[in-house]
């Protein structure tokens, strides 16, 4: 197998625009999510929350001229809110900005990890360096295509955080030259089952990102009720009722965030297409397995923790099945699957280290 | 979240129904003294297994099967690695000792964790029965009646159209292909009841099916397979060869519980030559051995077969499969005794680091010359280093390069008693050191060879180092279940797909003449009833004067969110062309 080392180079370069790109996406897409503190909740977040309410045996209180209410009501001296602040333009240009690096970055990475494929005369999925980016395109990949079919962009700065921290990561402490393959990697599982990992595990990343928003989401909105519930209580402000100067609603940036039920729906949606995927690349594993090393499975840990993070998804899919197991409980489950996913991708194969063998990390 | 409880409508299509009560209200007897010990049992008996096989159980199984897992990946097992989990214990003292006595360095052997499983899937049998049963009771039937009050499914509508209703019934009937459809007279009109997706708990069924399926397969492979595992020096002479006839012949042999090793399909491998090619930097590029084996009605002839073993290749005979494992250097030696009589020997050594400097021992058991007693005075061990390309540091010989580029030896002569008949198993690799202790294995001279060159000991014995060989580690496994395995995971596969891609789901039609004929008159828009519900699909309520008036409701089990957009055409079905 010939090595091409310039063109090597080149897909490096690549890999570094791709990670520029990103960077610049998570920029703007903090600074669009954080100027969106405030702003007014759309319709179907008021009917979400005017449910949450109504489910815990009290009134709705959270539509939106009751909002404006507080402010409308201020006593004489007390510095009068107005109704929430409308979104800012700066926002959305900032979300646009984001939506274009992003796709620039896309772009640039799709070129890294084919021109990195030519350079090695082989797939380019045989050491950490490549899986770590082929994991983060998919997870780019997976998040375009989430934007796509739901519009909610905000999506993009949680999925941001992790790829930027795997490709920096994996542009620096993992990078390694083109090389061959050692003969236990010679075998066309390789390209199958890494190829499924890398895919199962990237559309993954976007799940448990909506997974981590969507319990952001639930405790904001907990606490928007607690303070709702609160103000009620105290009664009106020229009753000598208290008025709070900044609601929660105003104050945090989570008031940005989809909806619970949007959140809910990416992550699952997600789930359901990256799920069959990983058990198939399990089961791809195991058939490896029973080639290269005489059993197809042998509690190997990283086996064993593929084992682990299959089950947590089972038990996710399951949980969203239970009576008292939906929503939050379920989205921790998501989490934990997500993160022992990653913890299998770098921790079991840079600290453990079983039987798997990647060329250019021992 | 809120989630309406709707099992009362769906006749048990909701998967979660009602957890059973805890003990002491609906089973439990109201009148302790007139029930018996005995039915107070079984009530108590019935509660557990309902309770074990509830969905909550399961996920909480689920959830601690996940858990009790980890130890495995994160410590030191002793299945996989003996000596580095020796060496943790030791590391780690009392902790150490008490993790092992609880079984954390065999987890998947360990009783709590067959305890978790096996609860697991008596849960998975007990739920699974109820829900086959009820499945095929569900097939024999007709689609549910419509329920009294349609505005308070989940998804629902109203159309008001013109028309007669058989009219409209039969253009919605005519829209409803591929759906499971009955129409029913009710006073006032019609009403269509439909469902679709039935195939979904099909796929559900099937994957939880093959879940019980694999983990037999893994129980019967466990019983009646083995491993065997073997090192054998490439040689094109009769030196190479290995027959798996008894678990003897195999240097490490690990049976299944119900394997005595009386009965192996015999086959019989020569290894000719073994062949590693490595990039500069010194990565292996590609191992082959090179064999010729024989089995079945050839065992008794001289017929072999060529074959070129590689890593990723095994060779599958009769069930069994050959592995081409690992590979290492035999270096060999000449000893020449002073009467000049000459024994020449070699033994694999263990390779150290990835430039395979490789430790072993020779051992020279049988001195010529000498019989009785003075046999065990002169035993003969050379221990040291074999580096296939010898660099020496600071007096240490280490390798510099897998390949065999100026071999080297750094060897230390030992002579007397090896202590081989004393009954206790040694290392092919090393000596036995309490020998060299006890004073019965005297320590003898040192010297770095080159091939060729040699060493004298002091009464005049000469050990040349003569070359080196290859050696390859060979495993043969059996396991009769395995295609089984792959069958259960491939019906999982597919039964997991089927269940997650196809959406089960019901809608009725209530048609009836007039605005107010269908006893849902004026119930105005009714509140949704559900977060994910009013998002996805936000009610709708489409009602023109008319003459006939179609009231439409629709439910999905599980994931609302995606009926929305389907439910919209279905509402269109309604409506005049
Ligand atoms: C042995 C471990 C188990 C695993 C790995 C497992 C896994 C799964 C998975 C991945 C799903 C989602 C896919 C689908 O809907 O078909 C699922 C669904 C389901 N499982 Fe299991 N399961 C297990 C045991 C059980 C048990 C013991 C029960 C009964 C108590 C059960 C009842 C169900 C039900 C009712 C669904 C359908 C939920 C829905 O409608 O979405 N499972 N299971």
């Amino acid at each position: 197998m010939a090595v091409n080392d310039q063109l090597g180079d080149v897909s490096y370069l690549g890999f570094q625009a791709a990670l520029a790109g990103y960077i610049a996406a998570l920029v703007c897409f903090g600074i669009q999510f954080a100027s969106a503190r405030g702003a007014a909740p759309t319709a179907a977040e008021a009917v979400s929350m005017s449910m949450r309410a109504a489910s815990k045996g009290r009134t709705a209180l959270l539509d939106r001229g009751q909002s404006g209410g507080v402010g409308q009501n201020g006593a004489i001296g007390q510095i009068v809110k107005p109704e929430r602040r409308p979104r800012r333009p700066m926002g959305a240009l900032f979300g646009r900005a984001a939506l274009l690096v992003t796709v620039i970055g896309f772009a640039a990475h799709l070129f890294s990890i084919v021109t990195r494929g030519i350079a090695a005369g082989r797939a380019p999925w045989g050491n950490m360096y490549e899986f770590t980016s082929l994991i983060c395109a998919a997870a780019v990949a997976g998040f375009l295509f989430v934007l796509l079919k739901t519009k909610t962009s905000s999506v993009g700065f949680f999925v941001m955080i992790p790829v930027v921290i795997l490709m920096f990561v994996g542009g620096t402490k993992l990078y390694t030259q083109v090389e061959t393959l050692v003969p236990a990697l010679h075998s066309y599982w390789l390209v199958i089952h890494v190829l499924a990992v890398s895919l199962s595990s990237g559309v993954l990343m976007v799940s448990g990102a909506a997974s981590v928003m969507y319990l952001l989401r639930a405790r904001y909105e907990r606490k928007l009720l607690a303070e709702k519930e609160w103000v009620r209580e105290a009664g009106p402000a020229e009753a000598g009722g208290f008025v709070p100067q900044a609601t929660v609603a105003d104050r945090s940036r989570l008031a940005s965030l989809p909806s619970l039920a949007a959140l809910d729906r990416v992550a699952y949606r997600t789930a359901i297409v990256a799920f069959p995927v990983y058990t198939f690349a399990v089961i791809a594993g195991a058939l490896w397995a029973e080639v290269a090393w005489g059993r197809y499975w042998g509690w190997d840990p990283k086996e064993t923790c593929a084992f682990v993070s299959w089950v947590f998804y089972a038990a996710y899919l399951h949980a969203r099945a239970t009576a008292g197991w939906r929503g939050t409980r379920s989205a921790w489950i998501s989490v934990l699957g997500f993160v022992s996913v990653l913890f299998n991708l770098f921790v079991i194969n840079i600290v453990v280290s079983g039987l798997h063998s990647y060329a250019g990390l021992n | 979240m809120v989630t309406r409880d709707t099992t009362h409508l769906t006749g048990g299509l909701t998967p979660d129904a009602p957890e059973p009560a805890a003990p002491g209200h609906g089973d439990a007897p109201r009148e302790p003294y007139r029930q018996g010990p005995i039915r107070g049992a079984l009530a108590f008996l019935r509660n557990i297994w309902r309770q074990l096989t509830s969905m909550r159980t399961a996920l909480v199984l689920l959830f601690l099967l996940a858990l009790a897992s980890l130890p495995g990946a994160l410590l030191p097992q002793w299945s996989l690695n003996t000596s580095k989990t020796a060496q943790y214990i030791i590391d780690h003292g009392a902790w150490g000792t008490l993790l092992n006595r609880f079984g954390f360095f065999e987890v998947f052997a360990s009783p709590w964790y067959a305890a978790i499983y096996l609860l697991l899937f008596t849960s998975l049998i007990g739920c699974l029965l109820p829900r086959t049963w009820d499945f095929v009771g569900q097939i024999r039937m007709k689609p549910v009646a419509t329920p009294r009050n349609l505005a308070r499914m989940p998804h629902s509508g109203s159309v008001s159209t013109t028309g007669s209703v058989a009219e409209v019934a039969e253009r919605v009937t005519g829209g409803l292909r591929g759906w499971r459809k009955v129409v029913r007279t009710e006073n006032s009109g019609v009403t269509i009841s439909a469902e679709k997706g039935f195939v979904r708990e099909v796929g559900n069924l099937l994957f939880h099916f093959s879940l019980l399926g694999l983990l037999v397969a893994i129980a019967v492979g466990k019983l009646l397979g083995f491993e065997g595992s073997v090192i054998i020096t490439a040689d094109d002479g009769a030196q190479s060869s290995f027959c798996s006839s008894t678990p003897s012949n195999y240097d490490n042999f690990r049976p299944g519980l119900l394997v005595d090793g009386t009965d192996l399909t015999p086959f019989c491998v020569n290894i000719d030559k073994f062949a590693a090619t490595y990039t500069e930097s010194g990565q292996a590029s590609s191992f082959v051995a090179s064999i010729r084996y024989q089995s079945g009605a050839d065992l008794n002839t001289q017929n072999r077969t060529p074959m070129a073993l590689e890593v990723n290749d095994p060779l599958r005979i009769q069930g069994q499969r050959l592995y081409l494992l690992g590979h290492g250097y035999t270096p060999e030696f000449k000893i020449t005794y002073p009467d000049g009589q000459v024994q020449t020997g070699g033994e694999p050594f263990q390779p150290q680091d990835s430039a395979f400097t490789s430790q072993g021992a020779v051992k020279f058991l049988d001195p010529p010359g000498y019989t009785g007693a003075a046999v065990l005075k002169h035993q003969l061990a050379v221990v040291g280093i074999f580096a296939p390309s010898a660099s020496i540091n600071g007096g240490i010989m280490t390798s510099t390069f897998p390949a065999p580029e100026s071999p080297g030896v750094a060897i230390q002569i030992y002579r007397g008693d090896l202590g081989m008949d004393t009954g206790k198993a040694q290392s092919i690799f090393s000596i036995d050191t309490n020998q060299v202790a006890n004073g019965k294995l005297v320590k003898l001279n040192r010297a770095n060879l080159a091939p060729g060159e040699s060493m004298s000991l002091d009464d005049g014995t000469k050990v040349t180092f003569t070359g080196y060989k290859e050696w390859v580690s060979l495993q043969t496994s059996y396991d009769p279940a395995q295609g089984w395995a792959l069958v259960f995971a491939i019906t999982l596969l597919i039964g997991l797909m089927i269940s997650l891609t196809i959406k089960r789901r019901r809608v009725w039609f209530r048609i009836a003449a007039g605005a107010g004929g269908a006893g849902a008159g004026e119930q105005g828009s009714p509140a949704p009833t559900s977060t994910e519900e009013a998002l996805s699909d936000p009610v709708r309520t489409v009602v023109d004067k008319g003459t006939v008036r179609v009231d439409i409701g629709g439910l999905a089990r599980t994931d609302q969110a995606g009926y929305g957009d389907e439910f919209s055409k279905l509402i269109r079905l309604a409506e005049a062309p």
